[in-house]
């Protein structure tokens, strides 16, 4: 596809996605007490779209990511909240 | 348009979504064994839910003219219990020579613990000591990319494992070259929230070429669309795919990684 062709398809739904993230932003910044590691690891994530390099979408996803390599002790639960909280204490 | 939906938890979803996706052209659906959304009190509860997959839910589908497999496994999020993953694993090949079970799966990890990996490598012996396919789920979200790591150190350190015979299903941006690399199968999951976009999906099968890939809605009981597959197949159209690739990607390449296994028949004119 040309350049033009994408603009097509998907600038409104990109526009729209960026109009929703702005919001939240808004929103976590008029709402109340402490936030966590997931805005920052938002933030984080949210820079490098500034970036001149390709496959941002992976970058996003790395930097999201946990990083480490060895299987842990015992599972904290079954969930999972889409960023990694940092070095946890040794099991 | 026909389309294969290699990966559908159909237990958890209503007769209508049946309906609705042979309607919209679907050949045949595959069903690996995952977790109930609530952890199974033992061994017991196992054995009536893979009698499910091999009875129960094939006749369901069968109302709708359309072929219904499965995979067997203990999912990576029941596994952390080693005892009772020891005991489902015991009773798995007694159900493999059924006639729509296909292999192993879903195995892998869930949060990535010494636990799951134990029983990763059990299952992993399990399929090569029965010569069964494999099929792999990898962690959600920020567990992905260790998760595939170690779930393909795992299999890479098995000389008995093919990966022609491996699909790594759940792979997103950041851990599908790996997985092609390796010489596994990727399968790409489309969720509204999670895992990937329609649009990401198409992304990645224009990056990362276009043999070894499938698409699945990998529907169940959470936030999810049975009818994610023909949807894509909406966005490959309007991207100027032809229909002869489209019909490569959601049908002949499925087909062609399940038909390793002879029970995988489709109808006749499928």
């Amino acid at each position: 596809m040309t350049r033009q062709e994408v603009l097509d398809l998907y600038f409104m739904d990109a526009r729209s996605k960026l109009i929703d993230l702005a919001a939240f932003f808004d929103r976590v910044e008029r709402a109340s007490g402490e936030s966590d590691f997931r805005l920052a690891a938002l933030e984080q994530a949210l820079a490098l779209l500034h970036s001149d390099q390709p496959q941002k979408a992976k970058a996003v996803l790395l930097s999201l990511s946990d990083p480490t390599t060895e299987p842990i002790a015992k599972a904290p639960g079954k969930g999972a909240c889409g960023a990694w909280p940092g070095a946890q204490p040794a099991a | 348009m026909r389309y294969i939906e290699p990966h559908g938890h159909m237990v958890s979803r209503t007769t209508d979504d049946y309906e609705a996706m042979v309607t919209a052209g679907c050949a045949a659906v595959c069903e690996p064994a995952f977790w109930a959304g609530f952890d199974r009190s033992g061994v017991e509860g196992f054995h009536d839910y893979f009698c499910q997959l091999t009875d129960y839910e094939p006749k369901r589908a069968a109302r709708f003219g359309l072929p219904h497999f499965c995979w067997l496994c203990i999912n990576p999020k029941e596994s952390e219990d080693v005892a009772l993953a020891e005991d489902v694993l015991g009773i798995i090949p007694k159900f493999l020579d059924r006639p729509n079970v296909l292999g192993i799966g879903e195995i892998g990890l869930n949060k990535n613990t010494r636990n799951e990996m134990q029983i990763l490598e059990r299952h992993v012996d399990l399929a090569a000591t029965h010569g069964q396919l494999i099929l792999v789920h990898t962690p959600h979200l920020e567990d992905k990319l260790k998760g595939t790591r170690l779930i393909l150190d795992v299999l890479k350190a098995d000389s008995r494992i093919d990966p022609g015979r491996v699909i790594i299903d759940h792979c997103e941006e950041h851990t599908i070259e790996r997985v092609l690399d390796a010489g596994f199968w990727a399968g790409i999951t489309l969720y509204p929230e999670s895992k990937t976009t329609p649009a990401r999906a198409v992304d990645m099968y224009e990056l990362y070429g276009q043999s070894n890939i499938w698409l699945n809605s990998a529907c169940d009981w959470g936030r999810s669309d049975p009818l994610s597959v023909p949807k894509t197949a909406l966005e490959m159209r309007r991207r100027g795919h032809s229909a002869a690739t489209i019909d490569r990607l959601i049908f002949q390449n499925p087909a062609r990684f399940m038909g390793q296994n002879p029970r995988f028949q489709l109808r006749e004119g499928a």
